[in-house]
């Protein structure tokens, strides 16, 4: 190999040359680097210079800012700050509710009820309170979609009209299936879009239909319709598995009528009494005077043996009465005395049953007072028979397109994994869902509808009562109103279903008045009130004993095993709004449970099988967790409908067990009860979010309680306590003096339900955040009212006892004197404050409060990806209300009375320069109470409302022997038993 | 000098004075054990696994703990309450047994004192961190501000809390270290090391040992004194008023400050036993902590421990005796025979029944007994804390609102976290200060030399 050098140095002494040649590669490296690297002092000051302005910069950059843009021309009706309130309509998962929509500042933000209407009068129930969250739900879709891709309406509307002519044209049938239209103008459009489409047939289906009675009164009146139950002038009121203040055809509208015949104020007061057969103790049955625990299929026999009894003793019958598996006697003897003035009701599916219930009520007279035939309740119309026409046509082909409108039968129908693979394959399907659901992902074209508080529509809630909704907030996403679609594809060319309903309102709604000549005018009336009530005069109907014969004759098999009932929860009602967060951690008004389904066993069972809450068991061969019931009855589990979706977003999905598939198709009606089930019990354990794990009042003086007899003797009754208490009262330090107004609330025990109505209508107003199911566990819920349940007396078959409890504004407060940093200090009209900025999170009050009823913030629940409810992303955050602060981490806080209302109000009244009304200021509790349980105003005022509450005998207060002087009353629970 | 011939010698040993300061400045000296760095090793891992569970808790929230809507008091509160109740054990060990002329104390009292400070720390913690925005802490100052007038709440036992205590640990820390001073002198004076010399030195404030420092410290000595004897009753007084002004069933009752107070030093004694025992063991110091000084604390212990004893009784008897049946349920339904008996009985047993072996001579000659009932007298303590703070809250007045309460991961590395500091406190204080007061008892050598009695010079030799 040829060898190479450079110089002689290299040749001579190779190694010490690379050696030295390498040094001074370093060596000069070393310089650059140092020359690159040196500083001077110039470099210093510059560096100084730069690092100083730029942290001068930095820190005084203000954080981004939201533009907040005036209006270039003001709305007159919109003044920055200030509430407007509109008229609207409910309408959800088969509840009707007349509503008022707060708006602030263009965002709805508070629902409250509309006391002008004579259907829901001023009450709301969780689920209206809840549905403004709907609006705000990330689940919700922005755009139309195609096969789950964004598309446009311009292609929805070419591809779906042309496919629509193409299958007229073919002669296929296709199916528009709703979940029940009360709306007049909608089954206007429904009409145009049939005229156009022929082919199109629309059923209405729904979750949890009222087949039964609707079969039943067809064969007794000759019309298929849900009668017009009047509680209120019910004396006996007789319920066989009805939830009717629960979740039962009407319930803000029975709950109404139920608790006004049971407010028992002055002498001459009257009390309804309320019998209960039930399974499953649900929230009618907790209020029962006398609740009989019963196997759902027992049901018939005791209904066919309470109407031959009563036959016997009319003297009209003489073949003897079947056994009834409970006595009786009581119960007719009561019916017989206020004939005429009487209610029996089913909650069954069963058209027999409603059969015989309908001759029950015919017997006693009841049509004509306590029961309209002449009107009729339109929230329920669908026949069950009809869905399954639809499958079986979509399984032979027959039907080659399907509409879902408000409907997802791949949830809540039994067969629904068929059927996800029916619509699937259909040639059309189009869901107008605007959120997620398990029927909308099985079909092709999503064509979102808009959020009831987006949207224009007409109610027809029962015959002849109207109402009316409008628009809140313009559209948040790319929706569109189903109307508007089906008059679209009907080939309207911009159709406007605002101008079509209001076209309809003047031109054929206003003759049914005669008030307004000018349509225009009465359209202005009936938008800005929001109920029509023209009270049009219809024909009763005749009742016939068509079809009893067949009813009455017991064919029954003789049933072993398992009863497992089905019912929808007080919650999440059939399933519709799984991904409500407020809804999810509403505790159940019974088990105090929340985001969870579970089977209520009976106690006695538990007991000898060693089963406790939260053990696992298998029911058919779905695991379920236990809550050991007292009052299931003996042999029977009850699990709610309405958990266990799939597709519902972020929040719903996954939550509890899908019962859907439980429940079968018998006779044409969808049965709710399974019988022969089989149970078996596991080792494992579920953990369930108890927000209440005592059940028990330990002997203590909490509700207080009489019976009617006893009250009408001495209305103290029960209260004996409280002239004790007041006689102990002494102290060494003067007493409180409010000098101008001094608010207090009273709570009437005997008209709370128990509904959990309060908890989500203050969690609206207050900003109350969602803390999830690990957390309400952990006895961390944030609801500042909340509604306590006791049970008494036998454990198989026990007395309810429901108390809402919200700070009592301790004239006395034991909070008050031992925050260190006086956080929570009394307002000079009797309201115990809390200042959050203060609060330094000592939970020196939250121990010291004997009620229990300060929160503490023990998380950042807001906008905290470990919270993901609904106040983790902007859109979930709009329904805020801006005049509560929202908590920081860290801080306690607990019920304020709505200061921010009696703020509003004493605003405007000083404004007026006039006093402010009794009953003008409403806390959200107060405001929409479906019982009217609670009161509210000034203590000072001696004619105030809650100033006779409050001297009333049976008012008493909580823990009053501590002396924390509560500015909350409540008053006697009062039952009515047979003496 | 203290040279009375009708008492026994409260030192073993027949050691001169110089023996006295070589003997006890030995640990200084030398050079560090291993074990003293394997059990510091250790202490700092618990020091740290604490800290990580203080910033979760500040980063996170108190969320992260097992306290709830009922129980909003939890580990916190009672870790609180049982390290301020062993702090209390130092400063009484020096002022009540200084008011009772107990010259044995010299031996004990500077140990007592250093586990005072560092568990005054450990107990400081817990209000801070347990609040819900703790960097809003100073809040709770009386300071002038601009929020108008907004000012603390004097109503609040947590404010006199936060005054009793911060003014406790200024107290008890000033006692301590100005009772060193004269001690740092001598170790300045004997240390080879410069750097030792130069640090002590400082520490030393320059201290010669001339009559008119010595009668200047003897003045500020009981200055001190005497306020730290008024704080000593006050401060566990103020911290049992966090619960009896309350309205809450157990908490609400008037018996509660002289039984904190008691059961503080029940509980600072208990320690200083766990302590002195284990300072004996590591560094051979039975001269100078004779089982004698062991027999007389096992002996005060049996006399704390009837008050206990007293205490829970009368608390039983005055709930049955109220009438109240909340009270009733609270303590029969709950404590005694209920859901809470295990943690109730452990606290009667180890608190009012096992410290009554010290009746037995036998048991109190034997360190490892001493020392296995002090550390089960601490057990019985912190049960007693539980008892207070749990109980009364999980089953109050409203059943509705009946919970139960367990602690995370985190309340509990909390306080290992503050174990894991108090030793480390005491392993530095092993040393690097003088484990005994050197001047204090070389007042009460005693000498069996002929010339006896004879006034003497004090040295620091």
């Amino acid at each position: 190999m040829t060898k190479y050098w450079r110089s002689l140095d290299e040749l001579n002494a190779p190694v010490a040359f690379r050696k030295n040649e390498v040094r001074l590669e370093v060596d000069a490296n070393r310089a650059t680097m140092k020359k690159a690297a040196s500083s001077s002092r110039r470099d210093f000051l510059k560096t100084l210079g730069f690092s100083v302005a730029s942290a001068a910069v930095v820190a005084s950059c203000k954080r981004p800012v939201d533009k907040a843009i005036p209006y270039l021309v003001k709305p007159e009706e919109v003044t920055p700050g200030v509430a407007n309130y509109y008229a609207s309509s409910y309408f959800e998962g088969n509840e009707y509710c007349s509503v008022l929509v707060k708006v602030r500042d263009g965002r709805p933000i508070k629902i409250e009820g509309n006391d002008l209407s004579s259907i829901s009068q001023r009450g709301t129930s969780a689920r209206v309170q809840a549905s403004i969250l709907d609006l705000y739900d990330d689940a919700r879709f922005k755009t139309p979609l195609k096969r789950g891709e964004p598309t446009t309406w311009d292609e929805i509307d070419s591809y779906i009209s042309q496919k629509l002519s193409q299958l007229n044209n073919e002669n296929k049938k296709v199916v528009l299936l709703s979940s029940t239209i009360i709306s007049p103008s909608a089954k206007k459009v429904i009409g145009d879009f049939q005229q156009r489409f022929p082919n199109v047939e629309w059923v209405q289906y729904d979750a949890v239909s009222a087949t039964g009675i609707l079969k039943a009164s067809e064969l007794s009146f000759g019309k298929a319709f849900v009668p017009d139950y009047r509680f209120e002038k019910a004396k006996v009121i007789v319920s066989f598995g009805a939830d009717f203040l629960g979740t039962w055809l009407s319930n803000v509208e029975y709950t109404k009528a139920y608790s006004s015949g049971r407010r028992v104020m002055k002498k001459s007061d009257e009390m309804n009494r309320h019998y209960q057969f039930e399974s499953g103790m649900s929230l009618t049955g907790s209020n029962a005077d006398v609740r009989v625990p019963i196997k759902p299929s027992e049901e018939k026999t005791i209904l066919t043996a309470l109407y031959y009894q009563l036959l016997q003793a009319g003297g009209e019958f003489t073949v003897a009465a079947p056994a009834s598996p409970v006595d009786l006697k009581g119960l007719v003897e009561d019916l017989l005395e206020n004939k005429g003035r009487s209610l029996v009701v089913s909650g069954s599916n069963d058209v027999e049953i409603q059969l015989i219930v309908n001759a029950v009520n015919h017997l006693l007279g009841n049509y004509g007072t306590t029961i309209r035939t002449e009107k009729t309740l339109n929230t329920h119309q669908g026949i069950d028979a009809d869905f399954e026409r639809v499958i079986a046509g979509l399984k032979d082909k027959s039907i080659a397109g399907i509409l879902c409108w408000g409907v997802n039968p791949v949830y809540n129908h039994p067969k629904g994994s068929d059927l996800k693979q029916l619509i699937a394959g259909a040639e059309l399907s189009v869901s107008f869902s605007d959120r997620k659901d398990e029927t909308t992902a099985a079909c092709h074209w999503v064509c979102p509808e808009a959020h009831y508080l987006e949207a224009w529509n007409d109610a027809e809630p029962k015959s002849g009562t109207f109402s009316l909704a409008q628009p809140t907030i313009s559209k948040l996403f790319d929706s569109r109103q189903v109307q508007e679609s089906l008059l679209k594809w009907a080939g309207v060319e911009a159709p406007n279903y605002y101008e079509y309903l209001r076209k309809n309102w003047t031109e054929n709604m206003s003759g049914l008045q005669r008030k307004y000549t000018d349509g225009r005018i009465f359209w202005n009336e009936v938008l800005q009130k929001g109920v029509f009530e023209p009270g049009i005069e219809f024909k009763t109907l005749a009742y016939s004993e068509n079809g009893l014969a067949g009813a009455l004759s017991l064919k029954q098999d003789a049933a072993s095993g398992w009863e497992v009932v089905l019912y929808q929860s007080m919650a999440l009602k059939d399933g519709f709004a799984g991904n409500n967060p407020w809804l999810q951690e509403l505790p159940d008004p019974i088990a105090k449970i929340s985001w969870d389904n579970f089977a209520a066993v009976p106690v006695k069972w538990a007991e000898e099988n060693g089963v406790q809450n939260e053990s696992v068991i298998t029911v058919n061969g779905v695991e379920l967790p236990v809550f050991i019931q007292p009052g299931q009855a003996p042999g029977t589990i009850s699990v709610a409908l309405g958990y266990g979706r799939e597709v519902a977003g972020k929040v719903g999905d996954g939550v509890g067990k899908n019962m859907y598939p439980f429940t079968s198709i018998e006779n044409g009606a969808q049965k709710f009860w399974v019988s022969g089930a089989q149970v078996s019990v596991t080792d494992k354990t579920y953990e369930l979010a108890l927000s209440q794990t005592h059940h028990s009042m330990e002997g203590r003086p909490i509700v207080r309680e009489t019976n009617f007899d006893e009250w009408q003797l001495d209305p103290a009754a029960g209260n004996e306590l409280k002239a004790e208490h007041d006689e102990h009262s002494v102290s060494l330090y003067p007493g409180p003096e409010f000098k101008g107004h001094h608010w207090g609330m009273a709570v009437d025990l005997s008209s709370c339900i128990g509904c959990g109505n309060c908890a989500i209508a203050c969690q609206a107003e207050n900003n109350i955040q969602v803390i999830g199911k690990e957390q309400v566990r952990n006895r961390r819920i944030m609801h500042w009212i909340r509604v306590d349940r006791y049970f008494s007396n036998d454990a198989e078959n026990p007395e309810v006892y429901h108390q809402p409890v919200m700070c009592q504004h301790c004239d006395n407060a034991p909070c008050e004197n031992v925050c260190p940093v006086s956080a929570t200090p009394h307002s000079d009209e009797g309201l115990n404050q809390m200042a959050y900025n203060r609060c330094v999170g000592t939970k020196y009050c939250v121990n010291n409060c004997p009620y229990k009823v300060r929160r503490f913030n023990w998380f950042k629940y807001v906008g905290n990806d470990e919270f993901d409810y609904a106040s983790n992303s902007d859109l979930g955050r709009m329904v805020l209300n801006p005049d509560v602060t929202v908590r920081s981490r860290g801080v306690v806080e607990k019920c304020s009375f709505c200061v921010q209302r009696i703020q509003e109000k004493k605003t405007e009244a000083r404004v007026a320069g006039r006093k402010i009304e009794d009953g003008e200021i409403q806390p959200a509790c107060v405001q929409s109470c479906p019982g009217n349980a609670l009161v509210f105003g000034d203590l000072n005022d001696p004619n105030s409302k809650i100033s006779n509450y409050f001297k009333n005998e049976r008012n008493y207060h909580l823990l009053e022997e501590l002396h924390t002087l509560p500015s909350v009353g409540y008053l006697t629970k009062v039952r009515n038993k047979k003496a | 000098m203290y040279n009375s011939e009708v008492r026994g010698r409260l030192i073993d040993g027949d050691k001169s004075y110089s023996q006295i300061s070589r003997e006890i400045l030995a640990p200084i000296h030398a050079k560090t054990p291993l074990w003293w760095y394997g059990a510091l090793l250790v202490s700092l891992s618990m020091f740290g696994w604490g800290l990580y569970c203080k910033y979760i808790t500040v980063s996170t929230g108190i969320g992260t703990w097992g306290v709830n809507n009922s129980i909003a008091w939890g580990w916190a509160i009672i870790n609180f309450v049982w390290w301020i109740g062993i702090g209390h054990a130092g400063t009484a060990f020096s002022i009540f047994l200084l008011i009772l002329r107990q010259k044995w104390r010299t031996s004990i009292n500077r140990a007592a004192e250093a586990m005072t400070v560092v568990a005054v720390f450990c107990a400081a913690l817990f209000p801070l961190l347990h609040m819900g925005r703790p960097w809003l802490f100073f809040f709770i100052f009386p300071y002038p501000n601009t929020r108008g007038p907004l000012w603390v709440n004097f109503n609040s036992p947590l404010f006199w809390d936060f005054v009793a205590i911060s003014a406790y640990l200024l107290i008890s820390a000033s006692f301590w270290y100005f009772g060193m001073v004269p001690d740092f002198a001598t170790i300045r004076d004997t240390a080879k090391s410069k750097i030792k010399k130069a640090v002590y030195g400082f520490f030393s404030f320059g201290w010669t040992g001339s009559s008119r420092e010595w009668l200047r410290f003897e003045a500020l000595s009981f200055v001190l004194g005497g306020i730290a004897a008024v704080l000593v009753v006050s401060v566990h007084s103020i911290v049992a008023t966090d619960f009896a002004v309350s309205v809450e069933t157990g908490w609400h009752t008037t018996i509660f400050p002289p039984y904190f107070v008691v059961g503080a030093i029940f509980s600072g004694f208990a320690m200083v036993l766990t302590l002195v025992i284990t300072m004996r063991a590591m560094y051979k110091m039975n001269d100078f902590i004779t089982d004698r000084h062991v027999d007389a604390i096992a002996r005060v212990l049996i006399f704390i421990s009837l008050i206990m004893g007293t205490a829970y009784m009368t608390e039983i008897f005055m709930a049955w005796y109220s009438g109240s049946e909340y009270e009733t349920y609270m303590f029969f339904r709950t404590r005694l025979f209920g859901e809470y008996a295990v943690q109730f009985w452990t606290m009667f047993i180890a608190n009012a029944v096992i410290p009554q072996l010290f009746w037995f001579k036998a048991v109190r000659r034997r360190m490892w007994m001493v020392f296995v009932i002090s550390i089960i007298i601490n057990i019985g303590m912190w049960f007693e804390r539980f008892n207070i703070v749990v109980t009364s809250l999980s089953r109050d007045y409203l059943p509705a609102n009946w919970a139960s309460y367990s602690p995370t991961y985190v309340e509990i590395g909390f306080f290992i976290g503050t174990l894991g500091m108090f030793l480390t406190g005491v392993l530095l204080f092993f040393r690097f200060i003088p484990m005994i007061a050197i001047s204090e008892l070389k007042s009460v050598a005693k000498f069996d030399k002929p010339n006896n009695g004879k006034l003497k010079p004090a040295t620091h030799e």
